[in-house]
């Protein structure tokens, strides 16, 4: 369940935005309690996933907020974009794979980093992420 | 936020103050690339020890300064990678395997004179 007035949301439409992101994801994490490792986390996945919404769908947003479940808490990010969608989402989740000729490590790399994740993409109508970490 | 670039004798240090924006990163690259010939440096140590962060775009262009730099003649170290941050980018898979890097800013002058001697011995013995 959603903890509500502590959610952020960040339009992501340039490089500036990638930081503002970040900074603002660490600051809940911040907030919620979660010790220096996870911060590095949480904002590391953020910047991935920030870089990924503004290469392939040129804007889009961030959204983090907290979430409990049963005696765990913890912090959900979301990427969410309306840009082209995923063609073939396993595809994406191999390590290696790019499409933007970068490094090829960023949602791979996101769901190493964090406890739990999803992709839902609807070609032509976008993509969400969503990432669960919780605290230990 | 643009990054101080310091000369000390035939090294220049890069000392990262704050977070920095992508285009930060890509002047940092340019300004490194003109300065190391324009002050004839040997090596260049840049200090990333007030970063929280080293994503992917990030060890991209430090990997691509030190590629740029050995080129122009000079070394490259990294130095100050926080423990939490060096977590982080193996967790996610980012390794900068190419790039030469030392616990901090210290050790990294000490590499650096360790390098920059050899190579000069090396010429002398030719």
């Amino acid at each position: 369940m959603p903890v509500t007035g502590n959610e952020i949301r960040v339009a992501i439409k340039s490089d500036d935005d990638i930081l503002a992101a970040r900074q603002q994801g660490r600051e809940l994490g911040v907030r919620l309690g979660f010790g220096p490792s996870d911060l590095a986390v949480i904002a590391t996945a953020i910047s991935e996933l920030a870089r990924n919404i503004l290469v392939y769908a040129e804007n889009g947003n961030i959204i983090c907020w907290p979430i409990e479940r049963g005696t765990k808490k913890g912090i959900v990010l979301q990427a969410d974009d309306e840009g082209p969608g995923i063609p073939n989402v396993e595809a994406v989740l191999r390590d290696g794979y790019s499409t933007s000729g970068g490094l090829g490590l960023g949602l791979p790399g996101v769901r190493r980093l964090m406890d739990e994740f999803a992709i839902v993409s609807r070609k032509d109508h976008g993509t969400t992420v969503t990432a669960i970490k919780w605290m230990k | 936020m643009l990054v101080p670039i310091l000369k000390q004798g035939p090294y220049l240090i890069a000392s990262v103050q704050a977070a920095l924006r992508d285009a930060d990163l890509v002047k940092l690259r340019d300004a490194l690339t003109e300065q190391v010939g324009t002050y004839r440096s040997r090596g260049v140590i840049i200090d990333v020890t007030a970063l929280d962060v080293l994503d992917s775009f990030a060890c991209r262009i430090l990997s691509d300064i030190a590629n740029i730099l050995r080129l122009r003649g000079a070394e490259t170290v990294i130095v100050g990678i926080q423990p939490e941050v060096a977590f982080s980018m193996v967790q996610l898979g980012l390794r900068l395997d190419s790039v030469v890097t030392a616990l901090d800013l210290e050790e990294g002058l000490d590499y650096m004179k360790r390098r920059t001697e050899r190579i000069s011995h090396a010429c002398y013995r030719k």
